[in-house]
């Protein structure tokens, strides 16, 4: 896929004007929020649990080199095969030559975030192979020609009017004139289409949120049923997986399944959890001939160790982005890639690099909420200053925002001249403000009172307060 | 080769080769092992609770059910629910002994075909290998016997499941598959566990029932279990 991100202030702009979009945002604010605080409520173990899925996931990347071949040793004695790709070039060459294999000329997909990563679909299609995308947010975003905008609710950023719009154009062979009377009706006319092409499909393309060594087993979990009737239907199933998602034992990825569904959608357990293990078995009536697993590398190795390895532990339940007034300001499609909000802003970098992705960890308010419900406890604020001391480092931060920096950095190393500069400003400001208590408008702050009013100072520095009541209460201040 | 030079970046990363014999041995104990990890309370109560939690879970993601006494009584629960939802009497039914024991002769009217799911069928019968209290969640491996076709494309999934195979936990549910498949493979190529009816909420984050598996998920409880047996 593209990146995009280098463009991050233009695309947010644009988003912030979009009356549609921020419409959508509006609707959903909030939902995902109070379902997953519903759920944990419902499960006085969820603390604890968070604390075990951590661990969980430290204990496989301190020896992800065995867990992956131990999983792929089992996954071949179940008769599978696995396909290690360092690359994204690797691993669209390698799922076009077991389409290839079996002539396919349909495929049909569940929601991956891997194939979206490596830009599988155009791929496919350049080379005469026609996918079709199952999930029906990914559906009618193929449709549109358009990237998910989130990583579990991809068409976060429609609204029914879009659905109708892409149908009535899509499906030509009905009535042009059919009502979509409810959501109901959309839904409905996306499953009989979508039918036919489980139907005819000679392989089926799903993600994977767990890789199991113990058993060789990929997990989906899906609450449509359409990646278990794209892997479950035509004569080859391929994984799609990165190599993070391995776990050691089914009771581990229970421990995680446990935390995954609360902290996506808020559900206790999605509709469908399913466990694949190899192709069809002696006497089986049903279930692909060929299973494959591409293994895709694409930069994760190289954060093993690094101060970016916590990322690895992400199981990708968007709980994050559901909670970050940065994501619901500006949409999913602003930050540029695959994966938007605060997982994305700090895993882009490490996949496209800091130089065309710098923007990303910079757009944050560090309020921390993402990191308060990470279900697996990553310090996502923290990664996103990294991310920042690493542009700066590199020389990739804009001149202005160095300057500044500099500007501040030689005030905070002559605290008597800071104190004296911030006494000087605080007490200008408090009576430029004529005891209205906010501006309207400031000089240089014009991005902030566009939208609301800037708090004035009383008059009196934090520094000045703070030793002021320390001495009342007959303390020495320093 | 791809392989290699994963597993190198990874080691060079973790700052060491390969793992050493002594730490492989107690890796592979951990596999063997596969110790339970925390397992919430609401699942550890005595086994009427259990069975009645199972239930209740089950309603709250808007599956249904029947509770039955015993396997004869099965045929005319299915036949009610069908007859209360306008449903047709001809129904996929998977070819499970435990289904072929069930005496469907005493309701002439329902036409049973077995085997796996085909395309046209509205109704499909499941057997149930386990229910999960925890959740409200089915578990279904495919095996011969169960395939994996009659979840999902049937619009009506029916799933019989006797009281005495509805577990508390997860865990306990891999256990019992644990000691089935002895000599074995460790796993059946697919196992299902389903918690409700199909669903999405993709468009404008609303959800509504029946995306692209079963409309309609309702289960048959025998109540073969003294134990679980309400007092």
């Amino acid at each position: 896929m593209n990146v995009d991100s280098p463009d991050f202030k233009r695309r947010a702009k644009r988003a912030l004007d979009n009356a549609s979009l921020q419409s959508a945002l509006t609707a959903t604010r909030g939902a995902f929020a109070a379902r997953r605080a519903a759920a944990v409520a419902a499960l006085p173990e969820f603390e604890a649990l968070r604390d075990a899925a951590k661990a969980i996931k430290d204990h496989t990347l301190a020896h992800l080199d065995f867990y992956l071949e131990t999983y792929a040793a089992n996954v071949e004695r179940a008769g599978g095969h696995v396909h290690w790709c360092s690359t994204a070039d690797e691993a669209r060459e390698a799922v076009l030559a077991i389409c290839r294999g079996v002539d396919a000329r349909t495929v049909t997909k569940g929601k991956s975030m891997i194939s979206e990563e490596i830009a599988l679909n155009d791929y496919l299609e350049a080379n005469g192979v026609q996918p079709v995308e199952t999930d029906l947010g990914e559906y009618i975003l193929q449709l549109r020609h358009e990237a998910p905008s989130h990583i579990i609710a991809p068409a976060i950023h429609l609204n029914r009017e879009d659905w109708e719009r892409a149908f009535r154009k899509a499906h030509t062979d009905r009535p042009s004139d059919r009502r979509f009377a409810e959501r109901r009706d959309i839904m409905v006319e996306a499953r009989e289409e979508l039918r036919e092409k489980f139907l005819v499909a000679d392989v089926g393309i799903t993600g994977a949120n767990f890789l199991i060594a113990e058993t060789g087993s990929s997990v989906i979990v899906t609450n449509e049923g359409n990646g278990d009737l794209t892997q479950t239907l035509p004569k080859v199933h391929i994984v799609l997986a990165s190599i993070e998602k391995v776990v050691p034992t089914l009771e581990d990825t229970t421990s995680l399944l446990r935390v995954l569904a609360r902290s996506a959608t808020g559900q206790d357990f999605s509709v469908y959890t399913t466990f694949s293990t190899g192709p069809r078995q002696e006497g089986d009536l049903d279930g692909p001939g060929e299973y494959h697993v591409i293994l895709l590398d694409n930069g994760r190795s190289a954060m093993v160790g690094s101060e970016f390895q916590d990322m690895l532990r992400c199981i990708r339940c968007s709980a994050c982005m559901n909670h970050c007034p940065v994501f619901f300001a500006v949409g999913g499609h602003s930050y540029g890639w695959v994966y938007p909000g605060p997982m994305g802003s700090v895993l882009t970098p490490a996949l496209v690099g800091i130089d065309r992705a710098g923007n990303l960890p910079n757009a944050s308010t560090f309020c921390g909420k993402c990191e308060s419900v990470c279900p697996v406890k990553i310090p996502l604020p923290n990664l996103m200053r990294h991310w920042r001391e690493r542009e700066f480092e590199r020389h990739l931060t804009p001149p202005v925002v160095r300057a500044n920096l500099a500007l501040w950095a030689w005030f905070a190393r002559h605290p008597s001249v800071y104190r004296l500069a911030t006494r000087a400003a605080a007490r200008a400001m408090a009576l430029a403000s004529r005891g209205r208590g906010a501006f309207r408008r400031l000089p240089f702050a014009g991005g902030w009172t566009g939208g609301r009013d800037f708090p004035a100072p009383e008059g009196e520095t934090f520094f000045a307060r703070y030793a002021r009541q320390q001495r009342q209460q007959g303390r020495n201040p320093r | 080769m791809s392989r290699e030079a994963i597993l190198g970046a990874i080691r060079r990363g973790l700052r060491r080769g390969p793992v050493t014999e002594d730490t492989a041995l107690l890796l592979r104990a951990r596999l063997a092992l596969h110790r339970r990890q925390l397992i919430p309370a609401r699942s550890r109560v005595p086994r009427p609770a259990q069975v009645s939690l199972f239930l209740k879970n089950l309603e709250a993601v808007f599956g249904s059910f029947t509770r039955v006494a015993d396997a004869a009584a099965v045929p005319e629960a299915v036949a009610s629910y069908l007859a209360g939802h306008n449903l047709p009497f001809a129904v996929a039914i998977a070819p499970h002994p435990e289904l072929r024991d069930i005496p469907w002769s005493e309701r002439p009217l329902l036409a049973l075909r077995e085997g796996k799911g085909e395309a046209a069928d509205l109704v499909s019968i499941q057997h149930g290998w386990g229910g999960i209290a925890e959740t409200g969640t089915l578990m279904l491996p495919a095996a011969p016997d169960r395939p994996t076709t009659l979840n999902l494309l049937a619009d009506t999934e029916i799933v019989v499941l006797r009281a005495s195979r509805v577990f508390g936990a997860y865990e306990e549910a891999w256990d019992a598959l644990r000691a089935e498949r002895a000599g074995r493979l460790p796993m059946p190529r697919n196992i299902m566990m389903v918690t409700g009816p199909s669903r999405s909420a993709d468009i404008e984050s609303t959800l509504e029932l029946g995306a692209h598996g079963p409309r309609r998920l309702h289960v048959v409880l025998i109540d073969d279990d003294p134990e679980a047996k309400e007092t």
